[in-house]
């Protein structure tokens, strides 16, 4: 390996035709960008907005003495900086993007287009419910498209992500629990699940008990069975689960918990593999989760906004959350007081201000009705083609803990790097430097050194193609003992390998004009 | 289908390589009783993008769009001016189609302006630190009585009266099972003697400030009630903007302040998605629920960043984390800190300047009005109105004058009796004098 | 004369007349990586064997330290809080949690030795 006088090495194997180093530090398109704080000044704005006196009478005394110390820029400086810091993210659109269990998809440009119609995206949600009856139609129409998929009865709309969905649906069972005067305290949760589970179960108020995983990768049901007991409120159980496989005792398992009296609670992160072509209404399952950010292509925005409606079964249904959408003389209303709900409403309180998040309803529904129930069904499919193909395309040359087929994740584990000394990280790393994002590494815990390669529908055969030549290279790479491919990966990215042990020792979460100092020393 | 790029071709080449004789193959672990065909879902097939705009669009102009109208409403979301910058930077493709930056050598961009949007939050509020954001304001508030108790290890909340009634709900129903709550009672327009609720067993008081009916809070003599007893101060903010004119809560002695982000950056949406904002003392970091981006270096010594402190959070410590949340508000926090950067200091006060400005003068305008009174007497943006009839139907009325003339108060607060004649009326910079001019002539005429 | 013993959760304890001196072995700073944050117990806590007295934060995972014995906790190590990195310099030295005033002597009987210890590892 060799080092330029920047401090960046060249990558492995391309010794000779390193770049000089370069005066600016920038490199070609890769420009090093500083914080707004070190680029502005004071008395600068990007935004021209007349100064208008202002009496204090009104304020009660309390104006504000200090400046707040916000930096001054101007619009191209503005502009320049974020173009500057969006170049250095990997994103969907600029390649494949195998992330496991998070249904990483295209997003399609006419549900952004269709979010910011006025009459969605400038719509107050108290204004009167007369003027906004377009937007209701929508949230309706969505719910409509929800539960038919889903084969359920009802859809709470409110919850703004996955886990606030679980915290939702926990809270329904809770809920239908106490109606029936039944105070049951714990929740059953596979080893195997997203650690959002055990965590929503614990904020519910209930106990976690693991259930064990079997060596084929599905949970044990006869444990599951036997662990069922009268305090038992609930399971909750991820279909297809995160090690890429359908629960085939799923209906089992629902008939067993509803006899011992509990709740039957499905993890919807992974309906990607079967919207269209099964109905987690018909497995017996009470309620779930749709995250829209993963099955229905809202985008992921580097980490949010997300929403996650939960459809509820004929037995929960009574108990969904505040606010309620109802037909009534013509019009659409939302239910927004406890004291006005239909007879049969018990709901069991708000999961957050308004109704939702309307935004990602609008761009859900635009994917749903592009699609279609016939497209939908047939994205599905090519989903779990596409991981089979992953899966059947590199099981030889890499190792992969159960036999297929898989549903829409494709899951591997590091015995192939056994006596390498490459480890799941590493290849990983390596990855980024042939031009991937990585897959989700060391998830599901059930599997050692975990590799979850979930490709989407959205790849062509093409794409698909080229990433298993190169993950087979790489594999062949490792075993060869090329270990420095490995090791110190990434290479090419903006950044190497970054020093979180230094991040969580010392934490600087924030800029602060101390920091620049120490910095300038 | 046009986001589908395998063609049949593709598709049986697949199953070849595969070796499985069709998709029925693929899908054997299903129970054959749980497959189902295109007809069990009473659902349209596939439409092109004409078709599809077509239909959203027809559903969109059911609606009166805020910019359609002259519009007073906020209660919780306001209606700002985005610069067009914002929009066109958000829809970048690098920040749209990432993920959470759990690979920082690849999504340096996305944890640089966290990192910037945790300082300005913690320069808006006044603190020590703050978070990469949660979902909005309300879950913001039940997120910061759940850390309360953590820190106290006391179970009781106080919720002031005049605290937005859908956040008292959600810390109602989110931080139920962990102790208890007390709501102080709702006194429109006045501030209630909230220190006379704390005792030994009291986690924390939950003060908005504005409050929901527009009344500005002064904090610091609540703070000190607070921390005498051994309780925290959790500041709430609905109208962000208001701090550009007001003092932070930091600097009143909050310990923790939730706030809402929407009114920067963000459209009004219909409710969502919006942007919670989160910040605190140092001292209570551990404690701190939601995802934190820290600075670092990198194996060639550069300044970079990463998601740190991740060990209170769900996929590692499970049932023991902090709190169940997975996600962020990132985009949206992404509009909060490019709008806020465009407006910088001078630009941020003047903003602040003219909303203060546009609702004094409407405010003394309404208030003429014969029967009209004005119940707040130091606000911000936002003020109440005590009508001499119920506010709901002269809402309505003003409505089908298109005019969106604020929110009841009684949408709200459906059983306190004396909220029914109260109308809650915010003005920003978007209100033309002629906006003011159509409003105080309807109400008018809706109240003669 | 001190002895050190271990539980099978790899805390150990060494006994100092009725002083019990509680840390995590080296092979658990080991498998834990780069500890980054422990957060002890304050002194006058109660601790009771095998159950949860502290919690130690590595990067990548956040672990239970459970109470090898039962006792009134004394003293925390008020150099870990500043300084983390010297539970993985020297676990069984520098790097110790906590104090305590040893309730029951019974219970070091249930603990490994540290000949033991070495054997039990050598089964993981």
């Amino acid at each position: 390996m060799t080092m330029n006088v920047v401090g960046r090495p060249t990558a492995p194997g391309r010794a000779g035709q390193s770049a000089p180093a370069t005066l600016s530090g920038d490199r070609g398109l890769d420009h090093e960008e500083p914080l707004l704080f070190e680029l502005g000044r004071a008395g600068m704005t990007g935004v021209d907005i007349v100064d208008v006196p202002v009496g204090g009478g009104r304020l009660a005394g309390l104006e504000r003495k200090t400046p707040l110390g916000l930096p001054g820029l101007s619009e191209p400086e503005i502009v320049r900086h974020y173009v500057r810091l969006s170049r250095m993210n990997y994103a969907i659109d600029s390649g494949l993007y195998p992330l496991g269990s998070c249904t990483m998809k295209h997003n399609p440009r006419l549900n952004e287009k269709m979010a910011r119609l006025p009459g969605f995206g400038d719509l107050h949600p108290l204004q009167p419910q007369q003027t906004a009856q377009g937007a209701l139609t929508l949230i309706s129409e969505l719910m409509r498209w929800l539960t038919t998929l889903t084969g359920m009865s009802a859809v709470a709309m409110s919850p703004k992500a996955g886990a606030h969905g679980e915290l939702c649906g926990l809270l329904t069972i809770r809920a239908a629990l106490a109606a029936r005067g039944e105070n049951r305290t714990r929740i059953l949760v596979p080893s195997s699940a997203h650690g959002t589970n055990p965590a929503t179960a614990a904020l519910a108020g209930y106990t976690v008990d693991a259930v064990p995983a079997k060596d084929d990768g599905l949970v044990d049901a006869d444990a599951l069975q036997a662990m069922l007991a009268p305090d038992v409120a609930a399971i909750m159980l991820t279909n297809p689960n995160t090690c890429g496989l359908f629960e085939g005792r799923i209906a089992e398992i629902g008939r067993a918990v509803h006899a011992a009296g509990a709740y039957f609670y499905c993890d919807g992160a992974n309906f990607n593999a079967i919207a269209g072509r099964v109905r987690p209404g018909d497995l017996g399952i009470d309620a779930m989760h749709i995250n829209l950010h993963k099955t229905f292509s809202t985008p992921h925005g580097g980490g949010g906004p997300g929403a996650g409606p939960v459809v509820l079964s004929a037995a929960l249904a009574p108990f969904a959350p505040l606010p309620l959408l109802v037909y009534s003389a013509n019009n659409l209303r939302l239910i927004e007081d406890r004291d006005a709900v239909p007879t049969d409403a018990k709901p069991f309180g708000r999961m957050c201000a308004f109704h939702g998040q309307m935004g990602m309803f609008v761009r859900a529904l635009s994917y749903m009705l592009s699609h279609g129930a016939d497209g939908i069904r047939q994205a599905s499919e090519d989903a779990v083609l596409a991981a089979n193909y992953i899966l059947a395309s590199l099981k030889d040359v890499l190792s992969a803990p159960f036999e297929g087929p898989c549903m829409h994740e494709a899951l591997f584990d590091d015995t192939f790097l056994h006596d390498t000394g490459v480890t799941t990280l590493d290849f990983a790393k390596a990855m980024i430097d042939e031009g991937y994002h990585p897959m989700t590494m060391y998830f599901p815990l059930v599997v050692h050194g975990a590799m979850l390669i979930e490709p989407t529908e959205s790849e062509s055969k093409e794409s698909l193609d080229r990433f298993i030549a190169v993950m087979r290279g790489l594999a062949e790479e490792a075993k060869a003992g090329n270990h420095a491919r490995f090791a110190e990966a990434p290479y090419l990215a903006p950044r190497r390998r970054l020093d979180e042990t230094r991040a969580a020792r010392k934490p600087i979460l924030r800029w602060t004009p101390q920091v620049l100092s120490e910095a300038a020393k | 289908m046009r986001y589908l790029p395998l063609t049949p071709n593709d598709r049986a080449a697949m199953l070849a390589r595969i070796g499985s004789p069709d998709m029925d193959a693929l899908f054997r672990a299903v129970p054959k009783a749980a497959i189902v065909g295109r007809d069990t879902f009473d659902l349209p097939d596939h439409q092109g993008e004409l078709e599809v705009e077509r239909a959203l669009s027809r559903l969109s102009s059911q609606n009166i769009s805020a910019g359609s109208a002259p519009f007073f409403c906020g209660a919780g979301a306001y209606r700002h001016h985005v610069p067009s910058a914002v929009d066109h930077l958000i829809q970048r493709s690098e920040f749209l189609t990432s993920y959470t930056p759990y690979q920082p050598e690849i999504a340096q961009g996305t944890l640089q302006y966290l990192f910037e949007f945790q300082t300005q939050v913690a320069l808006l509020t006044g603190m020590e630190v703050a978070n990469a954001s949660l979902y909005d304001g309300s879950t913001a508030t039940a997120e910061a009585v759940l850390m309360a108790r953590r820190v106290t290890r006391r179970p009781k909340a106080i919720l002031s009266g005049g605290l937005h009634p859908h956040y008292a709900e959600t810390v109602e129903t989110i931080a139920a099972l962990s102790g208890t709550i007390v709501r102080a009672p709702c006194e429109p327009g006045r501030a209630e003697d909230i220190a006379a609720l704390i005792d030994s067993d009291t986690a924390c008081v939950v003060v908005q400030s504005p409050d929901v009916f527009g009344l500005i809070r002064d904090l610091k003599p609540i703070a000190e009630a607070a921390h005498a007893k051994g309780a925290l101060l959790i500041a709430v903010v609905t109208e962000i903007v208001s701090l550009g004119l007001i003092e932070p809560p930091g600097a009143m002695g909050a310990d923790i302040v939730a706030a809402e982000g929407q009114g920067i950056g963000n459209g009004l949406n219909f409710g969502g998605p919006y942007v919670g904002l989160f910040a605190t003392r140092e001292k209570f970091l551990r404690q701190m629920p939601g995802r934190l981006v820290g600075e670092t270096v990198d194996a060639e010594d550069r300044r970079g960043f990463v998601l740190t402190l991740s060990t209170r959070e769900q996929h590692i410590r499970r049932e023991k984390a902090t709190s169940n949340i997975c996600t962020n508000s990132g985009l949206c926090c992404l509009a909060f800190t490019i709008h806020l950067a465009l407006l910088g200091e001078e630009g941020f006060v003047r903003l602040a300047r003219a909303n203060h400005a546009r609702a004094a003068a409407l405010a003394e305008r309404l208030s003429q009005i014969k029967g009209v009174s004005l119940v707040t007497s130091a606000f911000f943006n936002e003020f109440t109105l005590r009508l001499p009839k119920p506010a709901a139907g002269v809402v309505d009325a003003l409505a089908e004058r298109r005019i969106l003339g604020g929110v009841p108060a009684s949408r709200l607060l459906p059983r306190e009796a004396d909220a029914r004649d109260l109308l809650i009326l915010a003005a920003t910079e978007t209100n033309s004098d002629e906006d003011c001019r159509a409003l105080a002539g309807a109400l008018e005429e809706v109240l003669s | 004369m001190s002895e050190t013993r271990y539980t099978d959760q790899h805390e150990w304890v060494r006994i100092d007349g009725d002083t019990a001196t509680i840390g995590i072995s080296k092979y658990a700073a080991d498998q834990l990586g780069d500890v980054v944050y422990v957060e002890l117990p304050e002194a006058g806590r109660k601790a009771v064997q095998g159950g949860d007295i502290a919690v130690v934060e590595s990067v990548k995972a956040a672990s239970e330290v459970y109470a090898p014995v039962s006792g009134e906790v004394t003293e925390a190590n008020p150099a870990l809080g500043g300084d983390p990195a010297k539970i993985n310099a020297d676990p069984e030295g520098e790097g110790w949690f906590f104090k305590l005033k040893l309730a029951n002597t019974a219970e070091l009987e249930k603990l490994m030795t540290e000949a033991q210890y070495a054997e039990f590892l050598k089964g993981l």
